[in-house]
């Protein structure tokens, strides 16, 4: 037989944007250990309609760890205690029977609280808007491998490709800072042969537009330990060094118009 | 920079925490202008002043050599360059260096704190950090006593301000006698601790310092960075057991000076034969 699970929990409570929040206990029980912790906060959602209560607005999607919509900051942790995964991938069996589980929504100040646990993310889209992109004229699919691409730019390029965009790095940062997500969304470009035309153009509009939202990284390297695809901390390390040559390389571009 | 945003984004995305900068300086000025332009110049900047901490540190332990012998090491610093240049033009070159250092990793510190404050929303339930260690979170914190000790090291060894400081301070200040100085200050219980406060935060500063220097200046790569936390943990430790040893030493009577040094004497003397 399936064991089951009492829980506690502590929900943050916020009605809308500019409403007061508060944290709100309720009962979870009967958990079974199966369960992922969405499908768990799915029960007690249920249980509150049932009794003509308003249920916990949170986000998710595809809930198996590609989308990133999921964001919970469950124990003073994003995406929850389990390493290398997004919340939707923490299962119950984590926990023990009796066990009070405090869940608030990712803060900071470019993630203003829609309601509940849902926060709006939208900055993460204007830095991709910024130059997140290659242009590439479409027409007939270009043969595969007709462009060589080292085995290790490849490699690289594929770890800050997971990248899910969910925001935990933001979340789990003591400065608010973006760095992470912006350079995996950089460097899986700047690497490959494909992304060198725009490179410097998108490292310098990519970085200045995190710059207007988030903070600034002091490299605790919470980020990286809070990345459901834990993406690598150097990354970072070569969005400093592209940011800084993109800004002298730009500039002569500049002067190169006639 | 313009944020791009769709029609249909307008009411989304939220309203940008800085304003786009009224006026840019010429290229490389416009870099201190932007986030990790700062970071650059604190990590260099940090780095420099770390081939400072570290010289300082080996410096001192001609303290160790004799009264004699150190009094000579301050002189031939105060005359690097004696025979080309004025005597110390050399030290207030590098002392300018250093001066500026300091203010540009304090103001690009100040700066950059004043902008994760504006970006950052307080969690309302205790957060539990696991890559951020004891080094990483205090770093404002151990950097603020630092810049308090620099000055206050500086009356205390270097001007001699505090020879009468409420009586606490034993027989006065001698200039150009380090032995007799440092004796005569650390022999005070509570300058030692002080000292040795100072000193340890100076090693945990350097702890995190140092191995964020190096992600800041973009050194980092997957063969490189086992030895980065080694690295930065060897200076600190170095710099934090050199520098404790001195207030101990003081205080357990092994490092003492009996008589002040007659400076002036030595300089037309004994330093002058040295030196030739
Ligand atoms: S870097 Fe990791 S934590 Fe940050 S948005 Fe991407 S997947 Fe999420
Ligand atoms: S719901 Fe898609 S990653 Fe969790």
């Amino acid at each position: 037989m399936e064991e089951t699970l009492n829980i506690t929990l502590k929900v943050w409570r916020q009605d809308g944007p500019d409403e007061r929040g508060r944290f709100e206990t309720y009962d979870a029980p009967n958990i079974g250990t199966d369960m992922s912790f969405l499908e768990m906060l799915d029960v007690v959602n249920e249980n509150l309609n049932e009794d003509g209560n308003e249920p916990i607005a949170f986000e998710s999607d595809c809930r198996e760890g590609i989308c990133g919509t999921c964001d919970l900051m469950i124990d003073g942790k994003a995406h929850g205690p389990e390493k290398g995964t997004a919340t939707c991938q923490l299962h119950m069996r984590k926990y023990s029977d009796g066990d009070t589980i405090v869940i608030e929504p990712f803060r900071a100040a470019s993630f203003p609280i829609l309601k509940d646990l849902a926060v709006n993310r939208s900055a993460l889209d204007a830095i991709v808007m910024a130059g997140g992109f290659i242009s590439v004229n479409t027409g007939a699919a270009p043969d595969a491998n007709l462009i060589p691409v080292p085995k290790e730019a490849s490699d690289q390029a594929f770890d800050a490709a997971a990248c899910i965009g969910c925001g935990a790095c933001v979340a789990a940062c003591p400065n608010s800072a973006a760095q992470l997500f912006t350079s995996a969304k950089i460097q899986h470009m700047n690497l490959l042969p494909q992304g060198q035309a725009e490179r410097w153009k998108r490292t310098e509009a990519m970085v200045e537009t995190m710059e207007m939202f988030f903070g600034s990284c002091t490299n605790h390297g919470e980020c990286h330990d809070a990345c459901p695809k834990e993406i690598p901390l150097d990354l970072i390390a070569w969005t400093n060094r592209d940011y800084i040559k993109s800004k002298n390389k730009n500039r002569k571009l500049a002067g190169q118009k006639g | 920079m313009t944020v791009i945003q769709r029609p249909q984004d307008k009411l989304r995305t939220p309203k940008p925490l800085k304003k786009p900068a009224r006026f840019t300086p010429p290229w490389p000025l416009n870099l201190y202008q932007t986030a990790i332009g700062k970071k650059w110049v604190m990590g260099l900047t940090g780095l420099g002043l770390v081939g400072f901490v570290v010289a300082h540190m080996i410096g001192n332990l001609h303290l160790y050599e004799g009264q004699l012998e150190v009094a000579e090491y301050a002189h031939s610093l105060r005359t690097i360059g004696a025979g080309l240049v004025p005597e110390t033009a050399v030290l207030w070159v590098l002392r300018l260096g250093l001066i500026s250092m300091f203010g540009l990793h304090i103001h690009s510190a100040i700066t950059l704190s004043a902008m994760n404050r504006a970006a950052n929303s307080r969690y309302q339930a205790p957060r539990d950090f696991a890559a951020a260690n004891f080094a990483s979170r205090t770093t404002r914190i151990t950097g603020i006593i630092i810049a308090l000790f620099v000055v206050w090291h500086l009356a205390d060894l270097t001007w001699g301000f505090t020879g009468g400081f409420m009586g606490w301070r034993g027989d006065g200040f001698n200039h150009g006698d380090p032995l007799w100085n440092v004796d005569n200050s650390m022999s005070n219980v509570v300058i030692a601790i002080w000292y040795m406060i100072a000193t340890t935060a100076v090693a945990v500063h350097l702890f995190h310092g140092i191995r964020s220097a190096f992600i800041s200046i973009g050194l980092s790569s997957p063969k490189f960075n086992p030895l980065i936390k080694p690295l930065a943990a060897g200076i600190a430790g170095l710099v934090l057991v050199g520098n404790l040893s001195f207030p101990i030493m003081v205080m357990t009577g092994a490092l003492e000076a009996d008589e002040p040094l007659d400076v002036h004497e030595l300089i037309a003397t004994e330093f002058k034969e040295a030196a030739e």
